[in-house]
């Protein structure tokens, strides 16, 4: 126990000296809420052995971070924030790893319905004209962005929504306890909805529709506009998750049973 | 309130248990907040005693400047410290960013204005009180400040458990400059945020409960090392 | 032993925001004895004592010693009318003037344990100055003041608040010193203690030195009707 304490305090104190080569990778907090990193990270270690430096944040600071080149790459989920990335020259390309779906959440008495709804534009026609409390994140963040989508495509715009409708400015975990807190409805990313401890009188309400999938793809950061980013790295690492031992392990994540995630991605 | 026995009893087990996890970020909290604390405490003291002893031009622009940073959101130090060691910034070469370096960086810089205008503030008086003894006995402007430094120690360090509770309990601008990284950067406070974000409020709350336990014991060990007089004080 | 006496003050003035607050002071005093200022209030007793000092910018005139003023600086000594304590034990208060000398470590032992003795606080060496009574710090600060043995020793109302045990300690330690040829200069309000400690008076009234002269004459045949008055205790406008 002594040696054990004694080689901690001389680790944090004298700087880790890992061997592994580490990489910076930008990710959503939907994707680190997952839980699905706690499975990929120690296999990718083990199998190329790369530490893999996690920095979990909302997709518009994680695209930011690759535009400073402060990271080596990111893994993120809001397609035209990506394409327009890969546009402005940060990253080359973008590579689709795999999908996971939004469900809507809301209070176990629904008083607006959502769960007899048949699609979620319907769904959120109900809420939109019931007009119960609705929490979203309101972060700019892949999962917001996703919402307001889903609104337009309901007919909706929720700048004009009255304060029924609240904007919180915060994560997903942080969304959800809002929510919870107000027995509000809310858009959430189902691996987040799943891992997440404190549902009080919320559940599962609506889910299904083709049009909350939610796909995740890579993006190496331009190394020719950023020299000092480790770009060998981030290929080595976009070959792995495309890897059938990442498909494996993707495909065979489940919380209480349930799949999150389906691999999809292209072999080049 | 269950939520609250339930972190209790968490925190109980995971220090019992000598968590490898916990003790991490807990020594890298400390490693942290201590480093910012020497360094701050170097900058802070003797400019705070100064100001208190001299009478220069711009002495009362400088102390309103101290007040003021004194309540600047941890968030923006934050933000300037990210944007200044980004790789796109100014200082980008060094690759300091999300490093506990650029996390000392952020707490200095927080807390530097604090202890600086608390021992401006407890120097004034104790310079109030001995100006005119001081004086009358000839002493040099050094002899001055040793012996205001010396006799006013208490409140020195008064000032500077003060920096230090800042420090370690801060997460806004470390959460930002540090990144909050499994095994690199992640220290108690920001371990905090992200179980809050994950609804876990036990395991948060458990480390909330190693970080006040820290705090006291950093307080209690420092005042009882400095006791070095038999004699109650005043 | 050379002194650094007489003092000679020159056409003293101190002014404040326009307000007169001592002056013109011409005034010599010579080498030996015990000089008592007295007055009322507001009459520029203490702006006289810290001037003679070198601790109040002067606004006109000069302050002049037998010696040069650096020289002359480190053989006076002042005691404040509210004792300053440093914050720390009664024996470092005594050893603070010394370390400022560079004294030796045993020089300084020898003379903090001789006054230690002489103010009777053996039994309180080690306890936090600022913690003893209004009589016993009186005395400390009077034993810190005259362990550097200066020539000239000032003190502002040392005996005010103080009861007549402590007052009486005191009187005894300024004659002491006197006897050991401190020169000493003060002021007081208590008109008694005057007449017992004084060898020469002023009487400061309105900023200037209105009588002056020695013991036996200035308390016995006042010449002024102003001191005549202060004696009796009338109020002086």
């Amino acid at each position: 126990m002594i040696a054990r304490v004694f080689a901690l305090v001389s680790t944090v104190f004298l700087g880790t000296a890992t061997l592994a080569d580490e990489i910076r990778l930008a990710v959503t907090t939907s994707f680190e809420n997952s839980g699905l990193a706690d499975v990929l990270l120690p296999a990718i270690k083990e199998d190329i052995d790369l530490d893999v430096q996690l920095l979990v944040v909302g997709t518009g600071q994680a695209l930011r971070l690759g535009r400073a080149g402060d990271v080596d790459a990111i893994l993120v989920h809001s397609r035209a924030a990506e394409e327009a990335f890969v546009a402005e020259k940060h990253g080359t390309y973008r590579r689709e790893i795999m999908y996971n779906d939004f469900v809507l959440i809301g209070p176990k008495d629904d008083p607006a319905g959502v769960g007899k709804a048949r699609s979620v534009a319907e769904a959120l026609k109900r809420v939109g004209v019931t007009k119960p409390a609705f929490v979203s994140r309101g972060d700019d963040s892949g999962t917001h962005k996703k919402e307001i989508a889903l609104w337009r495509a309901a007919d909706f715009d929720p700048a004009t929504f009255a304060a029924w409708y609240r904007e919180v400015g915060a994560g997903m975990g942080a969304s959800l306890n809002t929510a919870a807190g107000l027995d509000a409805y809310i858009l959430a990313d189902r691996a987040s909805w799943l891992n997440f401890g404190n549902k009080a009188n919320l559940t599962l309400l609506y889910a299904g529709d083709a049009a909350l999938f939610n796909q995740y793809a890579f993006l190496a950061v331009n190394p020719e506009k950023h020299p000092h980013v480790q770009n060998d790295l981030a290929v080595k690492l976009e070959a792995w998750l495309t890897s059938p031992r990442a498909a494996e392990l993707i495909n065979g994540y489940t919380i209480n049973g349930e799949t999150l995630f389906t691999f999809n991605a292209k072999p080049e | 309130m269950n939520d609250i026995y339930e972190g209790l009893v968490s925190a109980f087990w995971l220090v019992v248990t000598f968590d490898a996890d916990l003790m991490e970020i807990s020594l890298r909290s400390l490693q942290v907040s201590l480093t910012a604390l020497v360094i701050a405490s170097a900058i802070a003291l003797p400019l705070g005693t100064f100001l208190a002893i001299r009478r220069f031009r711009y002495r009362r622009l400088v102390i309103s400047l101290l007040n003021a940073l004194m309540g600047l959101p941890p968030v923006v130090v934050g933000l300037i410290v990210y944007i200044l060691l980004s790789r796109s910034g100014p200082f980008g070469v060094f690759g300091l960013l999300f490093t506990p370096t650029a996390m000392i960086i952020a707490q200095v810089v927080i807390i530097t204005p604090l202890i600086a205008s608390i021992t401006h503030q407890a120097m004034r008086e104790l310079w109030a009180e001995y100006h005119d003894l001081l004086i009358s006995l000839n002493t040099s402007a050094w002899q001055r400040i040793k012996t205001l430094i010396w006799d006013g120690r208490r409140n020195l360090l008064t000032a500077s458990l003060a920096g230090f509770g800042r420090a370690i309990g801060e997460v806004g601008a470390i959460m930002i400059v540090g990144g909050n990284i499994d095994n690199a950067t992640r220290v108690l406070t920001t371990a905090i945020a992200l179980e809050t974000g994950k609804g876990d409020f036990a395991l948060a709350l458990a480390l909330g409960f190693v970080l006040i336990a820290l705090a006291i014991g950093i307080n209690i060990c420092i005042h009882w090392l400095s006791r070095t007089e038999r004699e109650g004080r005043w | 032993m050379s002194t650094i006496l007489p003092l000679t003050l020159t056409d003293v003035a101190v002014r404040r925001r326009g307000k007169r607050l001592l002056g013109p002071v011409n005034l010599t005093l010579g080498e030996a004895g015990l000089t008592m200022i007295i007055g009322p209030n507001g009459s520029g007793k203490t702006t006289l004592l810290r001037v003679m000092h070198g601790v109040e910018r002067l606004s006109k005139g000069h302050v002049e010693w037998s010696v040069t003023e650096d020289a002359a600086r480190h053989r006076q000594a002042y005691v404040f009318q509210t004792p300053i304590m440093l914050r720390r034990s009664v024996a470092d208060n005594l050893r603070y003037p010394l370390h400022l000398l560079g004294l030796p470590k045993a020089e300084v032992e020898t003379r903090v344990g001789r006054w230690i003795a002489r103010i009777g606080l053996e039994e309180r060496t080690g306890l936090q100055a600022t913690r003893l009574s209004g009589g016993e710090k009186q005395k400390l600060a009077i034993a810190r003041a005259l362990i550097r043995k200066p020539d000239v020793l000032f003190l502002d109302e040392p005996c005010a608040n103080l009861d007549g045990a402590s007052t009486r300690e005191i009187e005894t330690l300024l004659q002491n010193a006197l006897a050991e040829k401190t020169r000493i200069i003060m002021t007081t309000h208590d008109l008694g203690q005057a007449r017992r400690l004084a060898d020469s008076a002023l009487f400061m009234l309105h900023g200037v030195v209105h009588e002056k002269g020695s013991a036996e004459d200035f308390f016995n045949a006042p010449k002024t009707d102003e001191l005549q008055a202060f004696f009796r205790g009338d109020i002086i406008a």
